[in-house]
């Protein structure tokens, strides 16, 4: 056993050298040089201040805007600096609460039942930045009279701000809250 | 289901499939020493390599010498992570100035590395410096897949060889599978991972004013360099709590592409290698269709389980046509969950892009039951290759049994003793996971932690103990695993379920190397045709059934009939 320490010894410090630090950094190194928007988050800016991240939700809850996913994350929905899904199991009784009460809260704002299951369900990561189409279609009628646009308009952005599978295979077709809300933002200017 | 979703998986298992003889092909050329094309690279660092650890390359071991130099490299390996973890406070690339952990997470965290494991009793975005990230976990996920390669090359070795008494050099093997396998490959993919959207930064987080005005403190990192050997390695250890559910692990549709097939690709390819240096690719390829049938019914389960949504929403007004999204990511959908969650299990990679705790009973079930099958389809890079030819063992002793003729695998006859090590080696999984299970779920402080009352509550812990012993790492996550109790439980299930589990099976590959290897004759079983597939998987789906079928139906399957009744706990 002990002629294997110093193998053991030197290859854990020789292979920390390597793999926990030449190798991250290289790849920080590079993406930082030719890719340095996307290294950083993809973030947004509007008017030079970053608004956010084209990849990771955020919440609203004015009826101006399309509303996200409920969120898990705590101690408040898309907290992006932690993380988390409800981890709730299909026959939890909190699940089932939660869930009763945002359909009400929707069919108070028009929306119809059966209601898009992604607009009552938190996402795996609580950060999702997409909604379902179904669920932008329902919030039209909602965020047009909020801003007295005509609901046409609306949609015909909704339909522009939809990303279809690539390939018509690859992905799901989503709609993206920031970026639609951002066009929405734009549209009234 | 739709058709697209069937289409969406496909893809991905037809570019598998395409990799399997290249990759397969180059690894059984850099395992029998021979050059490469990387060989002008990185033959200086090798011999470097050699050169300061006192190692002489030409030079083979025994199995014990060659276990022994595992464990060696194992606990020290362990002993590096732990003390950077608990001293995390202490060292560099630190910017939010996260304390050291403690002491019964530290343990469980170090040993989930070295074991190739990566359960997350810590939320990485919330407790992790760069510096434990980078230097920490990320060269764990290198050395722990490196290790379970050599493990399976020197395994591969005795059924290869006639009557030798050694099985190769570990440190060869594991320095050759970092240098010209792993640490390439992860080169490549994190690059392609940074271009579709995932972060590399050494920047902590940015923040950001929302439309509506609020502050929003976005956490950063380098987590494309992480991600890509996370996969590769099948570890599965995120660098966010919720792993690869995260929009910067798994951005888009293409990066969850990306993500199953760096896990599936080096673990498929090396039982080509195994075919390639046994000197017999049919009996490669007769593996792999077993894995690969067993995989894709899995994959076929949970995809329709989860279609289906939740009965108990769809009662109360939600619309069932996106099927249960409870705990996923709308860009993922149900097939590409699905997929994920039935490879990242097969596999004992872990990382998951929804949350397998808020999956549907019989969604949930399947995930659970493929580690319990023991992590073989095609199982953690390396250990899924030596769990499989374990029961290729127990295949061929069977048949031998039911035709009164000596069983052999591969010219080389299976006697007694192989067969006590290989049942020592299977037992050792529903030993950890039911004796642990039975245990929590008497203990009042072990029960406290689960998040989900009723059935789902013991699926939780059931659940643990299963990832933990099958080096997996997923999680039902509603079980609050960071305490006492459950980090100390889980680390000394991660422990037996690799140490105890292979060295039986390198005990195995000492005996069998000893062994003359026969040329068959007319009255040999053939191992490599469909008659020997369909027993090897009754064989695997029989001992996992009979072990762990009355602990499921107590758990997702009662779950699964709570809720076509209605009844929520």
């Amino acid at each position: 056993m002990f002629n294997h320490l110093r193998p053991a010894l030197t290859l854990v410090v020789a292979m920390t050298v390597l793999t926990g630090l030449a190798y991250p950094l290289a790849i920080n190194g590079i993406a930082q040089a030719v890719l340095p928007d996307k290294a950083n988050g993809s973030l947004i800016e509007r008017d030079g201040a970053v608004v956010g991240s084209a990849l990771i939700g955020q919440a609203f809850t004015s009826d101006r805007y399309f509303w996200p996913r409920p969120s898990a994350t705590g101690p408040d929905p898309y907290n992006a600096a932690a993380s988390s899904g409800s981890n709730l199991g299909t026959t939890s009784a909190k699940l089932k609460d939660r869930v009763v009460a945002d359909v009400a809260r929707l069919t108070v704002t028009g929306i119809a039942q059966p209601v898009p299951a992604d607009a009552v369900t938190t996402s795996g990561s609580g950060l999702d930045p997409d909604i379902s189409p179904a669920s932008a279609a329902a919030q039209v009628a909602r965020v047009a009279r909020a801003r007295g646009l005509d609901p046409s308009a609306v949609t015909s952005l909704v339909t522009r701000q939809t990303e279809n599978p690539d390939f018509g295979v690859i992905g799901e077709a989503r709609v993206n809250v920031l970026e639609l809300n951002l066009a929405l933002d734009a549209l009234k200017m | 289901m739709t058709f697209i979703g069937w289409l969406q998986i496909s893809l991905l298992f037809l570019a598998v499939l395409l990799v399997i003889k290249p990759l397969g092909l180059y690894m059984a050329r850099v395992f029998s020493g021979e050059r490469t094309f990387l060989s002008p690279v990185l033959g200086r660092v090798e011999r470097d390599l050699y050169r300061v650890s006192g190692i002489n390359p030409e030079k083979e071991q025994s199995w014990l010498g060659y276990t022994l130099a595992m464990l060696a490299f194992s606990l020290v390996g362990f002993l590096a992570l732990y003390a950077m973890l608990r001293l995390q406070a202490y060292l560099p690339l630190n910017p939010q100035g996260f304390p050291g952990m403690p002491s019964d997470l530290a343990f469980n965290t170090a040993v989930s590395f070295i074991t190739n494991t990566n359960w997350q009793n810590y939320g990485g975005e919330t407790t992790l410096s760069h510096f434990s990230q980078m230097a920490g976990l990320t060269v764990q996920n290198f050395l722990s897949a490196a290790t379970g390669i050599a493990l399976a090359v020197a395994v591969t070795r005795a059924l290869a060889r006639s009557k030798v008494a050694t099985l190769g050099n570990f440190w060869v093997d594991m320095t050759r599978a970092t240098l010209y396998v792993l640490l390439p490959i992860s080169i490549v993919v994190a690059l392609v991972f940074v271009a579709m959207g995932l972060p590399q930064t050494l920047h902590a987080s940015v923040t950001a004013t929302t439309l509506e005005g609020a502050n929003q403190v976005i956490s950063l990192g380098p987590v494309a360099s992480q991600e890509a050997i996370k996969q590769l390695g099948t570890n599965g250890g995120g660098f966010f709590n919720v792993n690869a559910a995260h929009p910067f692990e798994n951005p888009t549709a293409w990066s969850n592409y990306l993500n199953i097939f760096a896990m599936l690709s080096i673990s498929a390819s090396l039982v080509y290698t195994f075919g390639q240096m046994v000197g017999n690719r049919r009996q490669g390829w007769a593996l792999i269709s077993a894995m690969a049938f067993l995989l894709i019914a899995g994959v076929a389960v949970t995809y329709w389980a989860e279609a289906q949504g939740n009965t108990i929403l769809t009662a109360i007004g939600v619309d069932p046509a996106l099927g249960n999204m409870e705990g996923k990511e709308v860009r993922f959908g149900q097939a590409m969950t699905a997929l994920y969650a039935a490879v990242t299990t097969g596999l004992s990679d872990g990382g998951v892009n929804g949350m397998h705790g808020s999956f549907t009973g019989l969604g949930g079930l399947v995930p659970m039951f493929l580690i319990q099958l023991g992590e073989v389809l095609p199982g953690g890079v390396g250990s899924g290759l030596y769990g499989m030819l374990v029961f290729a063992l127990l295949s061929v002793f069977v048949a031998g049994l039911m035709v009164g003729r000596t069983p052999e695998f591969l010219g080389k006859k299976i006697e007694g003793r192989e067969m006590k090590f290989a049942m020592l080696a299977v037992l050792i999984l529903p030993l950890v996971i039911l004796g642990f299970t039975a245990v929590s779920a008497m203990l009042p402080f072990a029960v406290a932690s689960i998040g989900t009352a009723g059935p789902h509550g013991l699926s939780e812990i059931l659940y643990a103990y299963t990832s933990a012993a099958g080096n997996n790492g997923s999680a039902f996550g509603g079980l609050s695993g960071n305490t006492m109790w459950y980090n100390t439980t889980l680390g000394i299930a991660m422990l037996l379920g690799r140490f105890a589990y292979v060295v039986p099976v390198m005990a195995i590959a000492g005996s069998l190397a000893a062994k003359v290897k026969s040329p068959a004759s007319a009255g040999t079983f053939p191992t490599d045709g469909p008659l020997f597939v369909g027993l090897l998987i009754g064989i695997i789906l029989i001992l996992g059934g009979l072990q762990f079928l009355p602990a499921l139906v107590l758990g997702p399957i009662v779950e699964h009939f709570a809720m076509l009744a209605g009844q929520t706990f």
